[in-house]
């Protein structure tokens, strides 16, 4: 049994001792979990793939004089950013588009620029230009508004991703017979292909299927800087179900995100083009791993071959809720590049990219073990599979009510 | 041995008539289309490897030539950005000649320029948009 106060004296004397999640699984295969839960202090994570509930806010400082955007409305390089706030505080969400964008109008549309890229745009330092109108009022006379904005000079601008992080993902294929474009990608009809998208055994929250030790204020790699977990995510799902080793086999819980955009890194947050569905941003994230006890490093080794993931149908199924799952594939067999669905060998994609996921685990192994990065207590716990927290469909109603 | 990728133009009054056969009958040499359409104002194009001995090789280029076949060397090419991909890999199983492949120890994907085909499946659906096609 180790403390995460423990953990970080040795962080700082210099003496802790970090794996990756991957090298985590080969030192409990040779060392089994009680000798590798005394020899590794930190078990680093990563995942690189698209998350759409993703995006940040700003507060771009008071103009000469005053004009009051909240209420009014505001672009960034012609993207609408949400103005229902304060004066001059502005939200940009990473799937926002320009209204009336000619290359999303014929189908399947490109969708080569929204929020996602705005938000990578001024990560790397890149002007943008701002626009926004207003009524005008006494105290904010101000009506309209153009200028050029740069990240260094905004007060505050940070990332707040209310959803990322997803534990485990669905396998997308198409059973039509015409090709369709999805948030999976394209995909090809007759089970032309697969995508998926996790890292798999590098994935956060599937090394840690429970949240014991990943939980809100938890420290994180986030975009190349450093964040924090705000909350769980929207959509987290913890009483989904898991198979013997804890592990969901369906999309399961989730993460909510927060972090210093002005420390962030445009390679860990990139703006992506889903052909044919729209913008949505690529979030580098990593999350240490503290062996408290033989318990969580045994989780931490959860390998590929040993974590599932459902085959399911976007031509029908997913967009109409309807059906099961074709097939339960493990991530071994989705990184062999084929699986079999319905007696037929697929060809897979993954949308996450494996290598950036280890790079991540190895960036924020290296931040430790340097002792600039230093673990910190959860401050409460994500809502787990006992506590009764689910995620439900929307039930609709009519708008007036049929008299009784 | 000669082996090129060309483009074919075939002028509105050739779209008719049989000439590529030629190229087979007459010079010995192994074409494979890579791609081809008639436009709407009716001119032909196709993109064509084309192989065989260097003297039929010139040989049949002339021919095409004397026919009024407008042929270019291809210059059209896809190429990698290498500071935009991120290997995710989502291109692999779209790539119809085996152009992309993930290394199996890197998780990297490689791209090898030699079979892509220039389809540009990979340039539409690439997420970073890290596929670009240059002239």
């Amino acid at each position: 049994m180790k403390t995460i106060k423990e953990i970080n004296e040795k962080i700082k004397r210099g003496e802790v001792v970090v794996v990756t999640a991957e090298e985590v699984i080969e030192l409990v295969e040779k060392k089994g979990a009680k000798r590798a839960a005394q020899e590794v202090d930190v078990v680093t994570t990563g995942t690189f793939g698209p998350m759409c509930s993703s995006g940040a806010y700003f507060n771009i400082g008071h103009t000469r004089p005053r004009i009051k955007i909240g209420g009014g409305t505001c672009t960034l390089n012609d993207v609408p950013a949400y103005t229902g706030f304060a004066a001059v505080d502005i939200y940009l969400g990473a799937t926002a588009l320009p209204d009336d964008d000619p290359r999303n109008k014929v189908y399947p549309g490109e969708f080569k620029y929204g929020g996602a890229h705005v938000i990578q745009e001024l990560v790397n330092g890149n002007d943008v230009r701002l626009e926004a109108s207003a009524y005008g009022t006494d105290c904010y006379p101000r009506k309209k508004l153009e200028t050029l904005i740069n990240l260094k000079d905004l007060n505050e601008a940070v990332l707040f991703n209310i959803r990322n992080a997803y534990q485990n993902y669905n396998v997308a294929v198409n059973l039509s017979d015409k090709t369709i474009y999805t948030y999976m990608g394209m995909l090809k009809p007759g089970l032309g292909n697969a995508n998926y998208c996790s890292a798999g055994q590098l994935s956060p929250l599937l090394k840690d299927p429970f949240y014991r030790t990943i939980g809100i204020g938890t420290k994180i790699f986030l975009g190349g800087g450093i964040g924090y977990i705000a909350w769980q995510g929207t959509q987290h799902n913890p009483q989904v179900l898991r198979g013997d080793s804890g592990i969901p086999l369906v999309p399961g819980g989730t993460l909510a995100v927060i972090g210093d955009l002005k420390q962030m890194k445009p390679e860990w947050l990139v703006g992506t083009s889903m052909f044919g569905y729209g913008v949505t941003l690529i979030v580098g994230i990593g999350v240490p791993i503290p062996v408290l006890n033989e318990e969580t490093v045994q989780y931490a080794a959860a390998k590929d071959k040993d974590i599932y993931a459902p085959v399911v149908d976007y031509a029908q199924n997913y967009p109409h809720c309807s059906g099961s799952a074709l097939a339960e594939v493990n991530y071994a067999q989705l990184k062999s590049g084929k699986i079999n669905v319905q007696g037929k060998e697929v060809p897979t994609g993954n949308l996450s990219s494996y290598s950036k996921a280890r790079e991540i685990s190895e960036e924020l192994k290296s931040w430790i073990k340097k002792g600039d990065f230093v673990l910190t207590e959860p401050v409460a716990k994500l809502p787990g599979a006992e506590s009764g927290y689910t995620f439900k469909m929307l039930k609709e109603r009519p708008l007036i009510e049929k008299e009784a | 041995m000669v082996a090129k990728r060309i483009v074919l133009h075939f002028p509105h009054r050739l779209v008719d008539q049989p000439i590529v056969y030629k190229l087979v009958k007459e010079f010995d040499l192994q074409f494979n289309i890579l791609k081809a359409f008639v436009t709407p104002q009716e001119e032909g194009l196709m993109v064509l490897e084309l192989s065989g001995k260097r003297e039929n090789f010139d040989q049949g280029v002339e021919y095409l030539r004397s026919c009024g076949v407008r042929i270019q060397p291809l210059a059209q090419d896809v190429v990698r950005n290498e500071a935009k991909c991120t290997n995710c890999g989502v291109c692999v199983p779209i790539c119809p000649t085996q152009a992309l492949v993930v290394d199996p120890v890197t998780r990297k994907v490689l791209f090898n320029n030699k079979k892509c085909i220039a389809c540009e499946l990979c340039v539409k659906i690439c997420p970073p948009r890290a596929m670009e096609v240059h002239f």
